[in-house]
Parts: structure tokens; sequence; C-alpha cells
């Protein structure tokens, strides 16, 4: 790889051993890519924390925050001191609540031992945004912004609804994207990359949140880790849609970009889509999504589920937006939740304070529901304690919980969702 | 005893050998393993509830969420990783994944890794060298 003045620096340890560490972890990554150079970023979004079992251990025998970090965010046995960040970077989802966390069965050891790591987080000068949705709570990206963000779901709505540049970092060329603002110059950052190569039509109307994530999961089924280009849409997809979209392309696949003709930035055209010079045709066979197709992703959504005394409700993957919230309190306002149901809803710490300010948080408590943030159920491997039959309005936790937590779960919309929480009983389906 | 011998090029350097195992389904780190016995726990797959440590995992490419790394990191630490890695797709979650494994690791094949290694089968990587040979299970 051909490195910059600047960057060989820094692998030269002149800028100190943290540098020296992360620049010769991306050095090891760009080459294992086939890379041909690093690109600055100014945006990095990742994951330092130590609060599941694995690593908060190890920073218990290796002596605390610098080794975790050494370890998992430079792959460097050897334990250096971290300096603060280089560049502006956001802390993505924890794997628990602080606030919540009784409720999550969380120890008060490890509760204190969170709150270490936030503090240390902080001291770096990483933004607590706490989130598997920082796009929506400030950490809005420009078109053509070359950043190096963790978390699939983030990773497709930047690159497809906001024109940004970032492939799906893992945890250690994020934390050494924070120390230097390098990341390697490979897949979406370069254009010819981030074209269409396969084409989607939809020939029924897609339009619930929970049908949107059905399309995700489709498609990401069909293309695996390719560039959909989706086109008859017939109703414009808001920012909960298109984010539950994304999340279960990137379940089932390994979507990391797409394109919807006429809505998003890099799509003003079906040639623009794929690319083309006028006149070329494009070559890939068009997929077609109608009724089977949607049957067949929502049987594969549901495939876990036997039982129909539902008792969990997991709300909020991606974390909710306030307007997903609002639409609960809609559906919860003067109804109790079933004595044998729990329903927690996940939204970022930012939102939850809006929530709380605008009155939904205690229209959430008065059902005997809970909001929480930080975290969610995959995440931090939380359900309430013998929890064995969840409900979700998002395939990608209906995808991973029953993997994770040997459980059942269903998919459903947010009113089915909702509805199984009051009854006990799961009544949803495909009209 | 037939060998074959595959060349590709070095995703990460050094050399391995052991005992094959092989799925023609991409596997998700974070959600799809369980990185403390090394054993895949994705409900829908080829492998579900079996262990790839101490083996050459022979597979299509990475899925799934971007922890797939940092799951792989762990299972290096928890003893449970892969000692080699052969794939045919390349993806970030894959490069960082074998790089923090520690994983001697070979991609872009002159021959579909996926037709030539069975499970089962004695595999030899040579990371600097982008040389995979097999020794076929009789």
């Amino acid at each position: 790889m051909k490195l910059t003045a600047d960057e060989q620096a820094m692998l030269d340890g002149k800028e100190g051993k943290a540098k020296q560490k992360a620049m010769d972890l991306l050095v090891r990554y760009g080459e294992a890519l086939g890379a041909e150079r690093l690109v600055d970023t100014k945006n990095v979004c990742g994951t330092v924390g130590a609060s599941t079992p694995f690593l908060r251990e190890y920073g218990q025998k290796r002596g605390g925050m610098d080794a975790v970090f050494s370890e998992f965010n430079l792959d460097s046995a050897e334990v250096v001191e971290i300096p603060k960040v280089a560049v502006f970077s956001s802390h993505l989802q924890h794997g628990i609540d602080p606030e919540h966390a009784q409720r999550q069965g969380i120890p008060v050891e490890v509760v204190k031992l969170h709150r270490r790591g936030e503090a240390y987080a902080a001291g770096l000068g990483i933004n607590l945004l706490n989130t598997c949705a920082p796009y929506t709570v400030g950490n809005v990206t420009t078109r053509g912004e070359h950043c190096a963000w963790m978390e699939s779901s983030a990773v497709i709505y930047i690159n497809s609804v906001l024109g940004a540049r970032t492939n799906a970092e893992g945890r250690e060329s994020a934390g050494s994207a924070m120390l230097t603002g390098k990341i390697p110059y490979w897949g979406y950052h370069i254009e010819q990359n981030r074209f269409g190569t396969h084409h989607i039509e939809l020939d029924i109307d897609v339009e619930s949140t929970a049908d949107w994530g059905l399309l995700g999961y489709y498609i990401g089924e069909a293309v695996q880790d390719r560039v959909p280009v989706v086109t008859g849409i017939r109703n414009l997809p808001n920012l909960p849609r298109l984010k539950h979209f994304g999340a279960a392309a990137a379940s089932s696949g390994g979507i990391e970009m797409y394109h919807m003709v006429g809505i998003t930035p890099e799509a003003p055209s079906l040639e623009a889509a794929f690319g083309l010079k006028p006149g070329k045709r494009r070559p890939q066979e068009t997929i077609r999504y109608g009724k089977a197709e949607r049957r067949k992703a929502y049987e594969a959504a549901n495939v876990t589920a036997t039982s129909r005394n539902v008792d969990f409700i997991m709300l909020g993957c991606p974390h909710y937006t306030i307007e997903q919230i609002w639409e609960v309190c809609k559906l919860l306002e003067g109804r109790k939740l079933n004595p044998n149901t729990e329903m927690w809803i996940f939204t970022p710490r930012q939102t939850a304070h809006l929530a709380a300010q605008n009155g939904y948080t205690k229209i959430i408590a008065e059902a005997g529901a809970h909001l929480m943030s930080d975290t969610c159920s995959a995440m931090g491997r939380l359900i309430p304690k013998g929890a064995r039959v969840a409900a979700a309005d998002s395939v990608k936790q209906a995808h991973y919980l029953p993997a994770i937590m040997g459980i059942e779960c269903w998919f459903g919309t947010t009113e089915d969702c909702v509805n199984a929480a009051v009854s006990g009983c799961w009544n949803g389906g495909l009209e | 005893m037939r060998k074959i011998v595959l060349r590709g090029r070095k995703v990460v350097g050094g050399c391995a050998e052991g005992e094959a195992l092989v799925t023609t389904d991409r596997i998700s780190g974070w959600g799809g393993i369980d990185p403390r016995t090394g054993t895949v726990i994705e409900t829908r797959h080829q492998l579900k509830g079996v262990s790839f440590a101490g083996k050459v995992l022979v597979f299509p490419g990475a899925k799934g969420s971007s922890g797939w790394s940092s799951q792989f990191h762990i299972a290096r630490l928890a003893g449970m990783a892969p000692v080699a890695m052969v794939f045919n797709e390349m993806t970030t979650k894959i490069a960082l994944g074998a790089v923090v494994a520690h994983a001697p690791s070979v991609t872009d094949f002159d021959r579909d890794p996926l037709q030539v290694i069975a499970t089962g089968d004695w595999v030899k990587v040579d990371g600097d060298n982008g040389v995979v040979e097999v020794t076929k299970k009789e």
C-alpha cells in the first residue's frame, strides 16, 4: 500500500505508540482488502465499551480500559496509552442501559464498570450517542463525505439515503480511524463500486414500516452483498421505513448500498443508478417483488415462531425515531399490557429525553411498558427473565434474537406487536 | 492420497494446516456465531451447531453485522478461532476478521475452493505465497 508522508510518520511511531499500532492495523487491513491507499476521514462511528462478559473479564485481568482499547480496537496485545481521538468520533450502542439495569437483569458491579467505561470514552473525546442510529440524533452526513462507520444498518442508511461514503467497518478499524483519521480507500469510497448491480422491480404497494422490512429481507437474501436498484415504488418511504428496509437487507445479506430511482441521491435515473452511458443497456435480469415474494420473506422472518402465547414485545430495532414512539403511544394510550407480557421499546438517549418532554414516556409507563435507551435485546442479550416467545416489528431483530437467545420470535407490524402486548396472544399475519 | 493445489492471493500471511470445514452459506459474525465455543448459531445455516475451532474454514464469505471482526477476535482470544480461512468474496468484514483472528488466509483463487475442498479434507494454507494444498480424504 502507498502511504503519504503523514501516514508513514505515524507508522514509524513519530506520533506515539498508539497511533503506530493504529496505523499498523490499518495497513494490515488495507493489504488484506487489496486497497492501494488510505483516505482521510473526519467522521467515525464505533464502539470501545467493555460491558459484555468477555471484554469485562479481559479488562479486569489486563489492567483496565487502555488494555481493552489496545486489544479490541487496535489488535495490539501490548497495552499502549490511548490518546484523545484525532477526528469527530461517535459511540454506537452498548450492551446495557444503565438507567434500566435492574429490569434488564444487570448486576450493580456491571453498571459501575459500564459507567467507568463511558467516562473513559468521553475522556477520549468520543461522543456518547449510544445508538445504532446516529443519523437520527445529529450525526447526519454530507453527500460524498468519507466516513468510517460500524453498524450495518447505519452504514447502509448513510451510504444509500445520504450519499456518504463508508464501508461496514469493524471495531478495530473504527478504533484505529478514531486515532488517525484514516481508513482504507476501498469498496464504497470509490465511485465505480457504488453503481447498481441488480434491478428490483416492485409489483405491489409497499406501505407499512413492517412491509419495508420484508422487502429489505427479501432483497438481502436475493442479492447478498451486491448493490440493488429498486424501481416501481408507489409510496414514498420515510426515515423509519428506510431504516427498517436497510437493517433487514443488511441482515439476510450483506447489502451496504442501494438505490431507489427518483428517491435516493445517486439515482436520479435508472441509468445513473447503474452508472451507464446514454444508450447503453444494463446487463442484469430483473428480480420482481410481488405477493409471493412478500409471503416468502414473511415466512422466513417468522421461521422460529410456533407458540402464540407471547411474553415479550421488543420494539426499536434499529432504535426508534421520535415519530415511531409517537405512533406506539397512539396505539397504547388508555390500554394496559397483559400481566404476562413485557414490552421494551429502545431509542437513542436524546430521543428518550424528548419522549419524556412530550409525555410519551408517561403514556408508555401507564400502559405498563418501558422506554429504554443505549442498547437492545439482541445486542445486550437482554430479555425479561423467563421470556420464551418474543414479538418484534423489526425483521432484523426477529432474525437475530432467536439465534442469540434461543427463544422464539414473531415478526409483524407495530400494531400486531402492541395488540399482542395487550392480549398476550399473537394474532398477526399477512392479509 | 490425492493432492490438489489451489493458487490465490494473500489476505493474511503465515502458514497453518488442519481439517477443512466447508459451507456454501455465507457466515454472520455477531449473532451468527458463539465466539466462546466457535459454533455457528444462525437459525437457517448449514453449519448450525457445528464448531470451526481449530479447523480450516472454507466458505463463500461474510455477511451480516459489522460486529464480524470483533466476534472472530474474541474467538481467537478464547482459543476457538479457525486456524486458517479460505474464501471467495472479499468484504471489509472478512478482511478485518481474518486480520484480527491472526488466521493465515487466501482468496481470489484460480479454481473455486468450494468445488474442490470437502469437509474432512486436510488443508495446508500458505498465506504468504497464496497457496492452498488440499489432501483429499479417501
